[in-house]
Formats: structure tokens, C-alpha cells, sequence
């Protein structure tokens, strides 16, 4: 059966070791920061300029001014600081930020990432996500396995507009969590119940 | 010392005209300058060019001036949550420039430092590269030059007379950066305060860089989003 949103935020959280820097993106990653254990000591990083995020605010702490990249209202924790843009993608660019969690529409074999815009029919736009992808240590994928039209986002190669190139270092969807490797992915774990079928990659693009 | 301080947005905004290019700061509605961006929707002006991360939200912010048609060109990264913009940029009534955030930040550092361009690897290998210098360093960087504007509207919690300001939590991102980088800076704040009310180790932004301030007024400080902790 594959894995619930939560169960997803669950994997991701297990690939990131305690103590670290983590930036999340908008979308399906915000989630992780309301799960992770506080004894992970983790620092959470929000590109609009906050290092220090620690889940969601009671009703007598809600702020207007204090909120994450999804524009949503935060809490933060001891220790946490404040910084204009340039700093915060300087953190970023700069290498200091550990692992980074994204959304994504399309990952190939090569690790590259799109998630920003279907020519023609849509666009968000990329926010922080080129430079997160560039300058984070660690790139993981957190993503619904299949697009609306029920094909697997896991593919040979990128059809959409790149958010970059051989950036993507793990991804974790509903049915597993797989790794782009020498041109193939290499399947880290399969949700219980998922079977090599059920993923609908082409068999060859998988590594034995 | 010139006199910096005004009466409002109206007297602050006089010499705005059309085809002005503007810096608007704040990350969504967080850190906007309402009363300016209020005052640029009752202005007479059009063709205007706006530098801002998101160009408002679902009929706020700069998207009150985005549905009369006044802005002929957009700087931006971020255009979800904002249909009045997709709409117009896919249909080509409204030319929008998309920039990563991270060099969207240091093209509009660059033009208030003096710097005349930098390589940066965001957007190698993507559309963002397409006419643009590519180099090798370690990996293959592109070359990205400052953004520059003619005015920046910014909204800071204080400012004392000289314009030196301090921002409240996260509401500083783009607002000190377009301080620097525009040639005219008009600054709306919360509290306007006298000189020496802001200790100088507190300052984030050094008057310098500003050149005219207005007490604001009626103050909606929008949250886009409001998610509480879950009570069990």
C-alpha cells in the first residue's frame, strides 16, 4: 500500500541526522517541520529569513511578520535569528544549509529536477528552488509518485523546463525511496506492498 | 541635512510618473508597503516597472495596481498564488521576468554595492541561462548583472529621522536590499521615531540609504496563511 503523506515525512525526517540544517520547500515538504523530534536538534531554515523554525504558533503568538516561504504563519524556537534575502540565499549558495526538501514534477535518471512551470498551462515560477538545489549539501525529492495522468514522475529524462541539472540526491514518494545513480535509479526501499510493476518505470532505468 | 521626513504616502510618492521602475519589498503580504502601494493605485500612471518577489496575492498588494493595467514589466520569482499574474503572463499582456530568488536578491545587492555583475551556478543548464555568459569555475556559473530602480516603497516597523530603520521578524527580506539599490527611497513605517531612539547596534539599514520617510496609517498587517499549533 503506498504511504501516506505523513508516512513520507516520516522517511524523509529518517534521512536527516540529528543536528543538522534543513531548508523546506513549499508544497508537500512543509509538513516535516510540524513531525521532526525536537531532540534532532535541527535548525530549520526559511528563505524569506528565518533560521530557527519550530512548528506552528498558539493563538496569543501568531504574527503577521513571522511566517515560512509558503507565506504561512510559523513559531520559532531558542537560538532562532532573523536576516534579510541576501544573507538567506547566501546561507544557502554559500553551502551552510545541510539538506534541502522539494516538491517536484518530473526527476530523471541523471538527477536533474523540473518543478516550476508546464510550458503553456502553468507556472509558478521557481522561488528559491534553483538556488536551494545548487547550493544546499544534500538534495531530497518528496513527491506523489504519479501525475494526474497517473505516469510516474521518476523518468529517463526531464521533459519539463529545468529547475537544474544532476542536483537531485534522494527521492521519496508514496511508493518508495529511490536514488538517481550511474544513469539508473537504485531502489532504496519500497512502501510495503509496492511492487516493481506498481512503480511503472521502465525496468531498465532500475538498477539490480 | 535635507529634511527627509513627510506628511503621507501622497506627498512621499509626488514625482512617480509613468514608465518609473519601482523596487516593492516584502515576501508575499509579509512586509509590504500598503500605504504606498494604496496611494500608486490612485495615482494617474501606467507603464510602470515593478521589482518584487511576488507581486502581491489574490487582489492585494501590488495586485491592486497589477488589474488597472499600470504595470507594463515584472521582476519576480514566485508567481503562485497570484492568478491575476499567470493570467497575464501566459497571455502575454504583462512581460514578466522570472528570477530565482537567491539571484534575485543579489542583482538588486549588486546595483546598491557597486557590483557590476557576478557568476552564480543558479539556473545553469535551465531557461534562466538562455543569453547569458557561462563560465567554469569548479562547476559552470553564469553571469547575472544588478537590478536598478528608479524608486524603492518600503515598509519598516521603525525609523527615526535620519532613516535609520529596524525591521520587525521576518518582514525585512527584500526591503533593505532595495533601500540600497534604488535611486529614490521612500520608507513607511509602524513608528517614526527621533534620533537616537534606535540604538546604533540595532539598526539593520543605516539612514544613508534612505531618502524620504512618512508615518504610516491604518495598517492591515495581512497574514496570507494562518496555521495554529493543533491543540490534542
Amino acid at each position: 500500500m503506498p504511504w501516506s503523506k505523513e508516512q513520507m515525512a516520516q522517511e524523509v525526517i529518517q534521512l536527516i541526522p540529528a543536528n543538522s540544517s534543513l531548508n523546506l520547500g513549499i508544497g508537500l515538504p512543509t509538513m516535516i517541520a510540524e513531525l521532526i523530534p525536537v531532540h534532532m536538534h535541527l535548525m530549520i531554515h526559511s528563505e524569506n529569513g528565518v533560521l530557527g523554525v519550530e512548528g506552528r504558533p498558539g493563538p496569543d503568538s501568531i504574527s503577521s511578520t513571522l511566517i515560512n516561504a509558503g507565506k504561512e504563519t510559523i513559531a520559532i524556537k531558542k537560538g532562532a535569528s532573523f536576516f534579510d534575502s541576501a544573507l538567506s540565499f547566501g546561507m544557502i549558495r554559500g553551502g551552510h544549509i545541510d539538506y534541502c526538501v522539494l516538491g517536484g514534477m518530473e526527476v530523471d535518471v541523471t538527477g536533474s529536477l523540473a518543478n516550476w512551470m508546464i510550458p503553456g498551462k502553468k507556472i509558478t515560477g521557481m522561488g528559491g528552488a534553483m538556488d536551494l538545489v545548487n547550493g544546499a549539501k544534500n538534495i531530497i525529492i518528496m513527491m506523489t509518485h504519479f501525475n494526474k495522468r497517473g505516469d510516474s514522475k521518476i523518468v529517463k529524462s526531464c521533459q519539463l523546463p529545468l529547475t537544474g541539472k544532476n542536483v537531485v540526491d534522494t527521492i521519496v514518494t508514496d511508493y518508495g525511496i529511490f536514488k538517481p545513480h550511474k544513469n539508473r535509479f537504485k531502489i532504496i526501499k519500497l512502501a510495503v506492498g509496492s511492487s516493481l510493476e506498481s512503480l511503472k518505470i521502465d525496468k531498465q532505468l532500475l538498477e539490480n | 541635512m535635507t529634511e527627509k521626513v513627510f506628511a503621507n504616502a501622497k506627498a512621499a510618492l509626488f514625482d512617480i510618473k509613468s514608465g518609473s521602475s519601482i523596487m516593492s519589498g516584502g515576501f508575499g503580504l509579509c512586509g509590504i508597503a500598503e500605504n504606498c502601494i494604496d496611494t500608486l493605485a490612485e495615482m494617474d500612471i501606467e507603464n510602470l516597472t515593478i521589482i518584487s518577489n511576488n507581486i502581491g496575492n489574490s487582489g492585494r498588494g501590488l495586485v491592486k495596481i497589477l488589474i488597472q493595467d499600470k504595470i507594463k514589466k515584472a521582476y519576480c520569482s514566485y508567481v503562485g498564488g497570484n492568478p491575476d499574474l499567470e493570467e497575464r503572463m501566459l497571455n502575454g499582456s504583462v512581460e514578466v521576468e522570472l528570477v530565482p530568488q537567491g539571484t534575485f536578491s543579489e542583482r538588486i545587492r549588486a546595483a546598491g554595492m557597486g557590483i557590476r555583475g557576478f557568476y552564480t551556478p543558479t539556473g545553469h543548464a535551465t531557461p534562466v541561462a538562455e543569453g547569458k555568459e557561462v563560465k567554469n569555475f569548479d562547476i559552470p556559473c553564469i553571469l547575472e548583472t544588478p537590478l536598478h530602480a528608479d524608486f524603492a516603497i518600503i515598509k519598516a516597523e521603525k525609523a527615526d529621522t535620519y532613516g535609520n530603520l529596524w525591521f520587525k521578524e521576518s518582514a525585512r527580506n527584500f526591503s533593505p536590499l532595495m533601500a540600497m539599490a534604488a535611486k529614490m527611497t521612500i520608507v513607511e513605517v509602524e513608528h517614526l521615531v527621533e534620533m537616537g531612539d534606535i540604538l546604533p547596534e540595532n539598526v539593520h539599514l543605516p539612514g544613508i540609504f534612505v531618502q524620504r520617510i512618512f508615518q504610516g496609517i491604518h495598517y492591515k498587517n495581512e497574514i496570507e496563511f494562518a496555521v495554529l499549533k493543533q491543540t490534542k
